[in-house]
């Protein structure tokens, strides 16, 4: 008994040890935790339960067998972050590079199964060279099998990929399945073929960081939600994060007192739209001013800017929210912002999670480069998405509402449960001008009578009347109490239940 | 008593005149130019006219729109308030004619007031102080010399056609008065092509004291005191008071009997100020009568407790004066700041946009006099000062602790503010003692204002601060839905007690934070601190008091940290559990980028153009780029030599404040 007890001991002090004092030094220098320190920062102190810890691979090749590191590379298990359960596995870069084994896919592939039987979110913080090359196809069948969960696990559990190393080749597409993918500046990178493959394929000269860096991801590609300074903010936001989502598709939002009154007026939301039709006004601050506190976690700020995705709280409890951004392109829609926003909307649906959103959209982006791109397929995205979420829907129209796009953001026509306008919003096919260039095309020489003609589409259509005449609109708000009545409907919804029809899966225009 | 009057003006000045007329139970008439259909006044009037476009000439500069808003409403008089028409000889005779009463003196008084000459020789045929001088051209060094010393030195010499301080010299003995006469001769020259040059008397240390006159049509004059406005930063008053700090009651009374001549001189009627510069020996010299409400009003009337607008009024409806001069005591003590839009950080860049957060301070002690309300828009069209700030206290020590707690909770987003400033300047030792001067500014902040630096008592009790709202934020947090049974939690709700506040990566302190009855207790080692605070997570502003102090510091949160703001200081903070703050130690410092090689746009606004292209060599002062904010065109130039290395945006772009523009190699 004696004799076990130090053996324990002993392999447990070996998987702390992880690579080595001289491989955690380096790792230091690099301005990075280690696999277990990570693990500490993100879930709450002496919460974590260790699993798998004298896991190790089963490679005699290349000298292998004589190299053995309990945990082998990846720490796995659960633990809380403020109090509710989370699953955990932190790839270990001091630990054969962090590479995936057969056994250390295998750790993952435990934790995520575990993670989909209890119903909690899993959250992987990834430092891996990529496959263990030593173990050849076995390392690839790893992968796969973590994709696989991947795929099942997708809109069961929330799983989040925070990277914080390298993660290139085959190893990206586990985190690209999962729900986000956080990044942290000038320490991790994502890309499939790295810039050795590409300066040779493409003659391309580019640096890891101008090719994956966290950065290019968040503001080029739109591959992250969010870049981090380092990996203390990353994680430490993280468990902001996890705060607002639900463990699993079984619960809905999570809930916290908060003092901010559900009935507070903002009266200065009276002036955030401008008299002027073409000046622009921040969208966000809207957002803020309607959700507890101020507090609204964008994800994607550097991405598509022309639309705004992000979590807040409305009495407590978590909503989605999706909004068209005037400050950029005029809020109009393209294919980034369609992708971006009907990603997020699927995940809300998925988890319960209910939807505002604010609507300012002139239209479509026109030009080729839209046409060409497939805007087309990327728009109608944001149309399924919101046509198919069976979640609470509110929709507050605060200025332009015209054409296909306002069919597309959460229209009453797609299931809206409560669909407001401010007095300031038209709702139209399209602006007075370009409308009244098609009907009176033939009065376009006589600038007098253009613009009688304008001057009487915007009395007719260019106000929220006719859509709220035929009920599209349930009722034309005050700003001010733009928070307010969101609160109400959304106690009135707190029960709603809808079903879209039975079927295998649908086919969102992909 | 009239029953309809009319405010020919904006902001704050005109919701100040509305406020008495309301309070007499007489109506009110705004106008407003197409700028300012939102703006406060024009919602707090009776009836409002709209006056023409946005910009002052086209609205409430023109006379024959304002003639016809009173014809329309049949407002029985006009208040101007200050700046506008207020002194406007032309706009006075207008509403004569056309039977309409103007509160303020008459054309006369304004016309001889108005031109800086005339006004001083009636000053001096009134027996009022000028300064000594003379005006004369002098022929060479010799005459110069014989002419400062009738004067008596220090003397100024000063290029007739001058202006920028070039051209001119103090000085202190003849051998300095020959010196600076030739310099200044060649000076003025070079300068302005005219080496006229006079002589007058150098005024040291120099204060702005001003003193408050009414008049009624009856023949009573009365003065009500000084104010002291010496605190100013390019001849913008910054801070006033009442009453100064300087003068002695003698001094007071012969500055007052002045005031009061020469008020007599020029047949004065209604509200008036006579400003007067005084030097270190309290000689007083007369500078200019201002025929109209002052924006610093409020400080005397809170001291002698009369209402300013309304004398006015009464006034001119042809009412006495109820007041004598024997009734007028000055009681306790006043003070002003004037809160401007402007960036004092960037060296006072005038800022405008919309006031996305605004919350004024209250207080028994407290007054605000502003135009404006959360959401609403700081234009480009007019003066940018926000509101002005009036505290009162028993004594000038009360008055400026009061300013202080003001200060700090004066909430304001959305546009640049000079709060910060005003709460360094009123903290400042020197304005504590009361030794001012209108150097203040130029002596005590040389190289501009780069946020006030907090002292070591005061940075402790910020921290304290940060850790008793992280504990809260923490407590609150850790009563989220959905949390596992405590066994499985293994932890007392995520809450620690044992926190360390970075304000940097080597500034950090460890405290110990418990909840009290009132607030929490902070002890960070050495000193333990008790905070009593009824403050609720999420609210912007903390408010209580630590180890007894009033205490108000503002919050921003920003991502998991703080960003506190306190008197005149801003500080990044976070605060950490020790282990995370031992892991964070491992974390890279990282340079911010080194900007000096962008060219970063100053405000918000729209690229019109670029005038050079990747790979141009630039010299210093040449055009770069052009930034469209507001309708204003900025053009950018070059400050050093260089070659332009990358162009980051392309005209017709939007850019935010700091955006980067184009990149130096």
């Amino acid at each position: 008994m004696q004799d076990i007890l130090r053996q324990l001991e002993a392999k447990r002090a070996a998987a702390r040890a992880g690579g080595g004092t001289r491989r955690i030094e380096a790792q230091h220098a690099k301005g990075r935790l280690t696999a277990r320190e990570r693990v500490e920062l993100l879930l709450d102190p002496d919460s974590f339960e260790e699993w798998d810890m004298f896991v190790e691979h089963r490679c005699n090749d290349f000298g292998m067998a004589e190299q053995k590191i309990p945990s082998d590379g990846v720490v796995t298990g659960y633990g809380t972050v403020n109090g509710r359960l989370v699953f955990v596995f932190s790839q270990d870069f001091t630990v054969f590079g962090g590479s995936l084994s057969e056994a250390h896919a295998e750790k993952i592939c435990k934790v995520m199964d575990q993670a989909m039987r209890v119903g909690a979110p899993v959250i992987g913080l990834n430092d891996s060279g990529g496959a263990r090359i030593q173990e050849g196809v076995a390392s690839l069948a790893g992968y796969a099998e973590v994709f696989q969960r991947n795929v099942l696990a997708s809109g069961v559990v929330p799983q989040i990929s925070l990277i914080m190393g390298p993660c290139a080749g085959g190893a990206v597409y586990s985190p690209a399945m999962t729900d986000f993918i956080f990044m942290v500046k000038d320490s991790s990178y994502m890309f499939v073929t790295g810039p050795d493959v590409v300066k040779t394929v493409t003659h391309e000269a580019v640096t890891h960081e101008q090719l994956g860096g966290a950065m290019t991801h968040a503001a080029t590609s739109g591959v992250a939600d969010l870049a981090f300074e380092d990996d203390v903010e990353a994680l430490l936001q993280l468990r902001r994060f996890i705060d607002f989502l639900p463990a699993s598709n079984r619960e809905g939002p999570p809930t916290r007192p908060t003092a901010d009154p559900g009935d507070r007026v903002d009266l200065s939301l009276d002036t955030l739209v401008p008299p002027n039709p073409n000046k622009p006004y921040d969208m966000k601050e809207l957002i803020q001013k309607v959700v507890d506190e101020g507090d609204f976690f964008e994800l994607q700020p550097d991405y598509a800017r022309n639309i705004l995705i992000g979590f807040g709280r409305v009495e407590g409890a978590t909503v989605g929210i999706v909004a068209n951004q005037p400050m950029v392109l005029a809020g109009c829609l393209d294919i980034d912002s369609s992708r971006k926003a009907a990603r997020f909307v699927r995940f809300c649906d998925c988890f319960n999670i209910p939807i505002l959103t604010f609507v300012d959209v002139p239209g479509f982006l026109p030009g080729t480069a839209q046409e060409y791109g497939g805007i087309i397929k990327h728009g109608a995205k944001l149309l399924f998405a919101f046509a198919e979420a069976t979640v609470p829907k509110i929709t507050v129209i605060t200025r332009k509402a015209y054409g296909g796009a306002y069919d597309v953001m959460s229209s009453k026509h797609l299931r809206g449960d409560l669909n407001y306008a401010w007095p300031s919003a038209e709702i139209a096919v399209m602006g007075p001008k370009g409308a009244v260039e098609i009907i009176f095309r033939a009065d376009i020489g006589d600038a007098d009578k253009i613009a009688a003609r304008t001057e009487e589409y915007r009395q007719k259509f260019a106000n929220p009347f006719v859509a709220g005449s035929r009920g599209f609109i349930d009722d034309v708000i005050a700003p001010h109490s733009t928070r307010r009545r969101i609160a109400r409907g959304l106690a009135m919804l707190r029960d709603k239940q809808t079903e879209n029809p039975w079927k295998k899966h649908d086919n969102i225009p992909l | 008593m009239f029953s309809k009057i009319l405010i020919a003006n904006r902001g704050e000045i005109a919701c100040r005149v509305i406020r008495t007329a309301r309070a007499m139970g007489i109506k009110t008439v705004a106008v407003y130019s197409e700028a300012d259909a939102d703006a406060l006044h024009v919602r707090e009037a009776d009836e409002a006219v709209p006056i023409g476009p946005a910009p002052a000439a086209q609205s409430y500069l023109a006379v024959d729109r304002i003639l016809e808003a009173i014809e329309r409403t049949g407002a029985e008089a006009v208040h101007p308030g200050y700046g506008f028409l207020s002194e406007n000889r032309a706009f006075a005779e207008a509403l004569e004619r056309a039977g309409v009463r103007f509160i303020g003196p008459g054309p006369r008084a304004i016309a001889a007031m108005g031109d800086k000459i005339q006004s001083k020789k009636l000053a001096q045929a009134a027996g009022v102080n000028t300064v000594p001088g003379y005006l004369g051209v002098i022929q060479d060094a010799d005459e110069a010399v014989t002419i400062a010393r009738e004067i008596g030195y220090p003397v100024m010499i000063k290029a007739s056609a001058g202006g920028g301080g070039k051209g001119m010299r103090v000085a202190a003995s003849d051998e300095a008065v020959r010196d600076g006469f030739r310099g200044a001769t060649n000076e003025a020259r070079a300068s302005f092509a005219d080496d006229r040059v006079f002589i007058e008397k150098f005024i040291e240390e120099p204060r702005h004291i001003e003193i408050q006159v009414l008049a009624d049509s009856h023949g009573n004059i009365i003065h009500l005191g000084e104010r002291e406005c010496s605190i100013q930063r390019r001849h913008q008053k910054v801070v006033e008071e009442a009453p100064s700090p300087f003068l002695d009651p003698a001094t007071r009374a012969a500055m007052g009997a002045q005031a009061v001549a020469l008020a007599r001189a020029v047949d004065y009627r209604s509200a008036g100020t006579v400003e007067f510069i005084v030097d270190a020996s309290r000689n007083f010299y007369f500078l200019e009568m201002n025929t109209r409400l002052q924006v610093e009003h409020p400080v005397t009337e809170l001291v002698t407790g009369l209402d300013l607008v309304e004398q006015m009024i009464r006034i001119a409806a042809g009412e006495r004066l109820t007041v004598a001069q024997d009734d007028v005591a000055l009681k306790g003590w006043a003070l002003e700041v004037r809160i401007y839009a402007e960036d004092p950080v960037r060296n006072f860049l005038p800022s405008t946009g919309r006031l996305t957060r605004y919350r004024e301070p209250t207080g028994p002690l407290v007054r605000v006099d502003s135009g404006v309300y959360e959401g609403a828009e700081i234009s480009v069209f007019y003066d940018p000062m926000i509101a002005k700030l009036i505290t009162y206290g028993a004594d000038r020590d009360q008055a400026i602790a009061t300013m202080r707690t003001a200060l700090d909770s004066y909430y304001i987003r959305g546009v640049g503010h000079n709060l910060s400033f005003l709460a360094a300047l009123v903290r400042h030792p020197r304005f504590a003692e009361g030794r001012l001067s209108t150097n203040f500014i130029a002596e005590e902040f040389p190289d501009g204002f780069a946020g006030a630096a907090l002292d070591a008592d005061e940075r402790r009790r910020l921290v304290a601060v940060a850790a008793a709202i992280h504990h809260q934020y923490q407590a609150r947090d850790a009563q989220i839905s959905g949390q596992l049974q405590p066994a499985a939690r293994n932890d007392a709700g995520g809450i620690s007690s044992d926190l360390i506040v970075m304000l940097g990566a080597d500034d950090r302190h460890r405290v110990t934070v418990s909840e009290t009855v009132g607030g929490h207790a902070v002890d960070d080692g050495e000193v333990h601190h008790e905070l009593v605070s009824d403050w609720q997570v999420g609210e912007p502003l903390y408010q209580g008091s630590i180890d007894g102090r009033t205490v108000s510091v503002q919050i921003d949160r920003r991502g998991i940290g703080y960003r506190l703001s306190s008197a005149g200081a801003e500080i990044d903070l976070r605060v950490l559990h020790p282990r995370a703050a031992e892991l964070a130690a491992l974390m890279p410092v990282k340079q911010p980028p080194d900007l000096s090689k962008f060219l970063l746009s100053p405000m918000p606004g729209l690229l019109v153009s670029l005038a050079v292209s990747e790979g141009e060599e630039v010299k210093a002062g040449q055009e770069l780029a052009v930034v469209e904010a507001m309708k204003m065109e900025n053009l950018l130039r070059a400050e050093r030599d260089g070659r332009v290395a990358l162009l980051h945006a392309a005209p017709g772009d939007s850019l935010a404040v700091d955006q980067a523009i184009l990149e130096f190699e």
